[in-house]
């Protein structure tokens, strides 16, 4: 069970708390997901598990866990918060979050990145309902979701953005205009949840061009930050809990996660899962690790 | 004489009365790019970007998911350049209603010299899927223009200017966007401009009825989506035509013209237009007579077909 404060006023925050039931429901959320990227992957050919797979427990919480505000029957529903994928090439896992909530049909799935279909290689909001942006090219989503945050927050009420980042995608300049700009205009609507998991294509984060102190710098930005383990429920519950009551400014999760949680061989293998996909023999490895 | 950008300005804030939705955003050039008037009338409606061009044109598309109309205003160099992979990924993929309104394009940035002049925006935001691309040429057609950016549905790229300049539509106005307006009749030749040039087409047309040609003169002040029908005309009737625009002839309206020609009506064509080069520091009219963006160049580029 999960209980909810209603706000009130748009000054007061909402909260809720993780039940032992929820936390159990989550994980099972969590799984399921895993398998549905790994299923929809494997049949794409091609396309980016390792990140898909590391951010699996977040979306369950965002989509699962009660902090979404939104409707799939309506999609444009105004009343809505936003998630905007920033780092767009883990749609996979945003995929799964959207179908499991009856956004589309499953069976869209099982189409991804082929000519024709719904769900195209990275977000595009023209092609897929709950989609809130579209995204790809690195850096524009967390702009688009400053400019959501600004312009919600001018219409008045507490609806909220979501906005997911990678660590690579920091490497960018442009996000740190966003950064800037989240800051200046103080908007405590905005959580930025970045996927702190120290892999990209070529890579180690650390290695091809390290962005730490990363919280330090989020600090110095004019951002609250807040570190947590991505995969922990009780802290990405406690975390977002902690965003909402975050006034005057807005909040930084890093989010410390392992590329391609859940299947072994790509937790052991990291970076060379971003962008890879595992052929039949891997993912049926995958799938049975899964439970699926 | 008076600049389109201050008929931006002026449209802007009348547009602010009208439409609760109208948003502006700038990046650090608000009285340059004239939104300061609106800035103070409706200053919750106002957004300083700093300098900062990508980010504002990614912000204006957030907010424009949200049903805001955003003008996102700087130079044409910093909105269309520096910025162009956001207007081509987050405003023009999803087909966004963001109104990427620039000033400053084009040679007649003056002094400031090269950096800042802006020569290749319409052949950059040309390119771009389902993008609308307005070149007004006086005060009255940018003011008209602006109130015809904000009713279209979609992403628009308008283009202004910084100096005064000769004002053409002394009475009425028409404007619709993607209807070139004939300002003139002949059957010798055709000038189709846009922009500053407009003004000098006209004034190379009467120098050339003195001489005993007709010229037509059409103001297409929309490159895209084009006035194919009216250039067709043109074309059918004249046979000879002639591009001017403050733009490099590579890509802006010489090149939409040419594409369209080739298809509909092969016809000799000449542009009037920065030939493949950048520009420098200068007074504006100075700069116009060298480049020979003025009624001499259009009169040269004429002979050349006649």
């Amino acid at each position: 069970m999960l209980t909810m404060t209603t706000a009130e006023t748009s000054t007061m925050s909402r909260e809720i708390r993780l039940t032992d039931a929820l936390q159990t429901d989550l994980k099972e959320t969590a799984r399921k997901l895993r398998v549905e990227v790994i299923k929809m992957l494997a049949k794409a050919g091609s396309g980016h598990p390792g990140g898909s797979l590391g951010m699996a427990d977040i979306f369950a919480s965002l989509y699962f866990g009660g902090w979404l505000r939104h409707d799939p029957k309506n999609p444009l529903w105004e009343g809505r918060d936003r998630l905007v994928l920033s780092n767009g090439h883990i749609c996979p896992i945003l995929y799964a979050s959207l179908a499991a909530r009856g956004y589309f049909p499953a069976e869209w799935m099982a189409s991804l990145r082929q000519v024709d279909a719904h769900l195209q290689g990275h977000p595009a909001m023209h092609k897929t309902p709950g989609v809130e942006l579209s995204t790809g090219s690195l850096g524009h989503g967390v702009c688009g979701a400053v400019g959501m945050a600004l312009a919600l927050r001018a219409d008045g009420g507490d609806r909220r953005v979501y906005c997911l980042t990678g660590d690579g995608e920091l490497q960018e300049g442009l996000p740190w205009e966003g950064f800037m700009s989240a800051a200046h205009y103080k908007l405590d609507n905005l959580t930025v949840i970045v996927d702190r998991n120290d892999a990209q294509i070529d890579g180690k984060t650390t290695d091809i061009m390290n962005i730490e102190p990363l919280g330090d710098k989020f600090r110095a930005w004019g951002f609250h930050t807040i570190a947590i383990n991505g995969h922990d429920f009780s802290q990405i519950f406690a975390a977002l809990n902690e965003a909402e009551r975050t006034k005057g400014k807005p909040t930084c999760i890093v989010a410390i996660t392992q590329m391609g949680k859940g299947v072994s061989y790509m937790e052991k293998e990291g970076y060379k899962w971003h962008g890879k996909t595992p052929n039949a023999e891997l993912a049926a490895v995958a799938l049975k690790e899964l439970g699926a | 004489m008076k600049a389109t950008r201050d008929a931006f300005g002026a449209a802007l804030l009348e547009l602010g009365k009208e439409n609760p939705n109208v948003v502006a955003l700038t990046a650090d050039l608000g009285e340059s790019v004239k939104t300061g008037e609106f800035a103070r009338a409706f200053p919750q409606r106002f957004f300083q970007m700093g300098i900062a061009e990508a980010n504002m044109t990614d912000v204006a598309a957030g907010m424009a998911t949200c049903g805001k109309i955003p003008f996102a205003t700087t130079f044409a160099m910093f909105g269309t350049g520096r910025a162009w992979e956001s207007v081509r990924n987050t405003v023009g993929y999803p087909h966004l209603n963001v109104k990427i309104a620039c000033t400053h394009s084009g040679l007649s940035v003056g002094e400031d010299g090269a950096s800042h002049q802006m020569l290749e925006d319409v052949a950059l935001m040309r390119v771009i899927p389902g993008m609308t691309v307005v070149v007004p040429c006086d005060y009255p057609s940018a003011f008209a223009a602006t109130k015809a950016v904000a009713a279209w549905k979609g992403p628009v790229y308008l283009r202004l200017g910084r100096p005064a300049v000769k004002i053409v539509y002394e009475k009425e106005c028409p404007f619709t966007i993607g209807k070139g307006n004939l300002l003139r009749e002949g059957g010798d030749i055709a000038i189709v401009a846009n922009g500053p040039l407009v003004a000098f087409a006209l004034e190379a047309a009467d120098e050339l009825a003195k001489q005993g040609i007709k010229a037509s003169v059409a103001d297409f002040h929309t490159v895209k989506p084009l006035d194919t029908e009216l250039l067709l005309a043109l074309a059918n009737k004249c046979k000879r035509i002639v591009t001017a625009e403050e733009h490099n002839v590579i890509g802006g309206l010489g090149g939409a013209v040419s594409e369209a020609l080739a298809k509909l009506r092969p016809t000799p064509v000449r542009f009037v237009g920065t030939q493949d080069t950048f520009g420098e520091s200068g007074k504006p009219a100075d700069l116009w007579k060298k480049y020979g963006l003025d009624a001499t160049g259009i009169l040269k580029a004429c002979k050349e077909l006649l």
